[in-house]
């Protein structure tokens, strides 16, 4: 394919675009995994949305 | 489902988890489709090859003032009826609009050195587009700036309805002053300028960013709700210790 004599700036123009996209893309599922991981952490620990109260399975007996 | 089931976070994610796949494959199916389409049409018979940079540049200055256009529908919601995922929308709209001015913007420049001389101009529709991005900027500062994101959210309404101004601005920038910019070539009166050989890409890729935009968007207010679940947990529990 023959882009003439501006080829460069056509070629500058579609990576450049391509970069942004794959940037735009990377940070959304960055952002999911990190509060999926938040999230997790938190069910972990027993705190969750519909009570603050660890569960029973979840309190650690005093030693 | 109705409307209003949407304004329950949980209902809303759910609806999230079962549209994004097809929206991602009609995404990439678009995209595919304009690029090929992209790359089959003709130059143009005075710009040359060239041309095909209107194919990214086109639907990404399109999509800023939509995007733009969507933030301000959210900050009614916030402002009027207080819906609960309104300025979630805002918020969440605002990185990925800025991040399609800013290519617009690019695009628009390495488009304007081969054929104006320059890459800019202080122009009306090139400033005003410029002063958008500024804006775009200043939103996503200013919902980093304030912890609690309902004031955040009432904050950045405010602000986006005033930038709605710069949208008329823009779009008639190139009828109301002189300009290098040339003219609206497919939304006027009278219908398209453009030969279908090219029309036809360039819709096809403006519908490809646009599902873009809205896979995106949906993504990143799953992401948001999930941050404000995040968030209440903590400061819910620091309160009880």
């Amino acid at each position: 394919m023959d882009l003439g004599p501006h080829g460069p700036f056509i070629i500058t123009a579609y990576l450049i675009a391509a970069l942004v996209v794959t940037a735009l893309v990377i940070w959304v599922i960055a952002d999911h995994l990190a509060q999926k991981r938040a999230l997790a952490d938190l069910e972990r620990r027993g705190i969750t949305r519909r009570s603050v109260e660890p569960r029973p399975s979840q309190i650690k007996e005093p030693a | 489902m109705a409307l209003i089931d949407l304004a329950n976070p949980t209902r809303f994610i759910a609806l999230v988890e079962r549209v994004l796949p097809w929206l991602i494959g009609a995404t990439l199916i678009a995209f595919a489709f304009g690029l090929r389409e992209a790359y089959l049409a003709p130059d143009d018979y005075q710009q040359g090859a060239t041309v095909k940079i209107m194919f990214i540049h086109v639907p990404n200055a399109w999509l800023c003032m939509f995007v733009w256009g969507v933030m301000s529908a959210a900050a009614l919601g916030t402002l009027v009826w207080r819906h609960p995922l309104a300025d979630v929308a805002a918020k969440c709209a605002a990185p990925i609009g800025a991040a399609f001015t800013f290519l617009a913007l690019v695009t628009g420049s390495l488009w304007g050195r081969p054929m104006w001389g320059t890459y800019w101009v202080w122009d009306a529709r090139l400033t005003s587009v410029l002063v958008l991005f500024i804006m775009y900027l200043a939103l996503i500062a200013l919902w980093r700036t304030v912890d609690d994101p309902t004031r955040a959210g009432r904050a950045a309404a405010v602000l986006t309805l005033v930038g709605a101004v710069n949208l008329p601005i823009i779009k008639f920038s190139v009828d109301w002053w002189n300009t290098l910019h040339q003219p609206a070539s497919v939304f006027r009166v009278g219908g398209p300028t453009l030969d279908r050989s090219m029309l036809i890409p360039l819709v096809v890729m403006a519908l490809a960013f646009t599902l873009l935009f809205i896979a995106l968007h949906l993504a990143a207010m799953r992401n948001e709700i999930m941050r404000r679940r995040v968030r209440t947990l903590m400061l819910t529990q620091a309160e009880r210790t």
